[in-house]
């Protein structure tokens, strides 16, 4: 599993009923089912992903989370996860609000727009920056809502979410050094959130 | 691969039940003898765990693939494409059993068969039955053959309402179900077309109160009714638009009569006039019940315990052209069983065949489902993987 998963399910935790949107190949809710012990349902819009969760006998509605997400109940989970997604949907506002409804706690990963890497490409090449966290030019990029840490912290608070954990991690998804917590929004690649609704 | 498909193959009867051992149905009458007629494909391992059931649709019966001795090779049982060697109910792997249903005409008893308590066919005196019933009745002709744990039940429409009630009844029996075009609670809508379609047949002056077997006259006309409207409901208006349009059958012009013009009278002309010849009238009345009151999550509470019994998984498909049973219908299905707390899988697959989608081969994704569904299932139980297969 892509160690950024490991750090999901960590935040997760054990015996929770979970929803993963954007869930992909299942690797998450398979190890959160076999070894955690939680029950948990995806939803994935890509055929192929749809069947590697079938193959790998994870739960999951094929479909669009954007049009699936207020198809469910009120608190039908304990968690909610959004795993480096959030920056591709229409309204994560909209999305972010949903989960809430669902869940009462929301497991969150994204991809921080204001790491320095970034902000230089932007500022002394003034082109938009390609790297391994974010390896899409701009005209195929299904990244459509990019923000910065202090972007989603400030969304998240206007929206009554509670920061409950937060970890920054690297691009290929391993804990970032200690010193990254000095500036996150400037030195952390990628972030972790759990929230509380 | 070669696609040969199963070649010949046999219906074979059982009796289920006797007088000493009669069926009790959910209403709390008994049936004394019964006797399901059935087929088998493939090979029941030694462990017993390779059991995939067909549960069949209103008007299908024991005979889901293959050829019957001196049929025409080019129609094989109704399901041929989705069954045989290296198909997704792959019969290299799996013991795929199909039978007619309780209140059957294709050789289950039925309304038509022999009342031993009068020696006269039951008519509408045959008990009315219900989902449970049918599934009770394949119970009995799985413990004839040995058989206690399925790897699947597979159905579409009724076939997936008797899936689904098998999944309840006895989770810890089926380790999967797979729900295919199917509701768990009809609409208003459903029922009134059921009731059109009752009231063909039963105003037909031929019908005799359901007595008509012995007389020279059956509901002919009735029946063919009732089923041309059910064709309506079964394709959807793209897929009527796109075989038949506005097209005059045999001719370029109109003919601007009240005789069948149109390519689409014809075919539904055709569609019922066939029917007539294979099909019993009561059967069709009693099968529409068993539809009209099916409503397995009707105490949501008992589902729930049962489901906790067992690990059945689902898997629920829906297609986007069926408007007999649309998505609405599995989405429910779906949100019901993850209430009560099982694991579902779901998909809407576009297709533009309407209700009887679940028949094609094609989208390919919607067989592709349904296999790798099975294989996951096969591979849960130590089945062997599909040969060639990752």
């Amino acid at each position: 599993m892509r160690p950024d998963l490991d750090i999901v399910a960590d935040l997760v935790g054990s015996g929770q009923r979970v929803l993963d949107l954007g869930c992909g190949d299942g690797a998450l809710l398979e190890n959160l089912i076999s070894e955690r012990d939680c029950s948990g349902l995806g939803v994935e819009r890509e055929l192929d992903d749809f069947h590697a969760c079938i193959a790998r006998g994870v739960p999951v509605t094929q479909g669009d989370l954007e049009e699936e997400l207020p198809r469910f109940g009120a608190g039908d989970f304990d968690v909610a996860v959004l795993s480096l997604t959030l920056q591709a949907v229409r309204r994560p506002d909209q999305v972010l609000t949903e989960m809430k409804r669902v869940a009462s706690r929301l497991v969150v990963s994204l991809p921080n727009f204001a790491h320095w890497r970034l902000r230089s490409t932007l500022a002394l090449r003034g082109r938009m920056p390609v790297t391994d966290a974010l390896p899409y030019h701009w005209y195929d990029t299904p990244n459509i809502h990019l923000c910065t840490i202090a972007d989603f912290e400030a969304l998240s608070d206007e929206l009554g979410l509670t920061v409950d954990r937060r970890i920054l991690i690297d691009a290929r998804g391993r804990r970032a050094p200690a010193m990254t917590r000095r500036a996150p929004n400037l030195l952390a690649e990628r972030v972790v959130y759990s929230l509380i609704a | 691969m070669s696609d040969a498909g199963l070649g010949i193959v046999e219906t074979r009867r059982a009796v289920v039940f006797t007088g000493d051992r009669p069926l009790r149905l959910a209403s709390g009458a008994t049936l004394p003898e019964v006797e399901v007629a059935y087929e088998t494909y493939g090979r029941l391992n030694e462990e017993k765990t390779n059991a995939v059931f067909i549960c069949h649709a209103l008007s299908g019966d024991a005979h889901a693939a293959g050829t019957h001795f001196g049929d025409d090779p080019k129609r094989p049982g109704w399901w041929d494409n989705i069954v045989g060697p290296g198909r997704p109910l792959d019969t290299d792997r799996f013991f795929v059993i199909c039978a007619n249903v309780l209140g059957g005409c294709k050789g289950t008893t039925g309304p038509s068969s022999i009342n031993p308590a009068t020696g006269e066919p039951y008519g509408l005196r045959f008990p009315l039955v219900q989902v449970r019933d049918l599934v009770e009745t394949h119970r009995a002709l799985l413990r004839e053959l040995g058989i206690e744990r399925l790897l699947a039940a597979v159905g579409g429409s009724l076939g997936g309402m008797q899936a689904l009630q098998w999944a309840i009844d006895h989770p810890t029996e089926v380790d999967g179900a797979a729900i295919i075009a199917a509701s768990a609670r009809l609409s208003a809508q459903n029922i009134a077309f059921s009731a059109v379609a009752r009231e063909a047949i039963m105003r037909d002056p031929d019908f005799a109160g359901g007595d008509y077997y012995a007389n020279d006259r059956r509901p002919d006309a009735g029946l063919a009714l009732a089923r041309m409207i059910g064709h309506i409901t079964y394709l959807s208006e793209e897929s009527m638009r796109e075989k038949f349009g506005r097209r005059i059958q045999d001719a370029e012009v109109p003919r601007f009569g009240f005789d069948v013009d149109f390519q689409v009278e014809s075919y539904l002309h055709y569609q019922g006039q066939s029917f007539v010849e294979r099909f019993d009238a009561n059967t069709y009345l009693y099968m529409g019940r068993v539809m009209d009151y099916f409503d397995p999550f009707e105490d949501p509470v008992h589902v729930q315990t049962q489901i906790a019994k067992g690990g059945t998984s689902f898997l629920v498909i829906s297609f986007d052209s069926d408007w007999r049973f649309s998505t609405e219908h599995a989405r429910v299905m779906a949100s019901e069983l993850r209430g009560a707390g099982a694991p579902v899988t779901f998909q809407e697959i576009s297709s533009p065949h309407g209700h009887d989608s679940f028949l094609f081969a094609e989208p390919p994704e919607y067989h592709r489902t349904v296999a790798g569904y099975l294989d996951r299932l096969a591979a849960q139980a130590g089945i062997a993987s599909r040969e060639g297969a990752a």
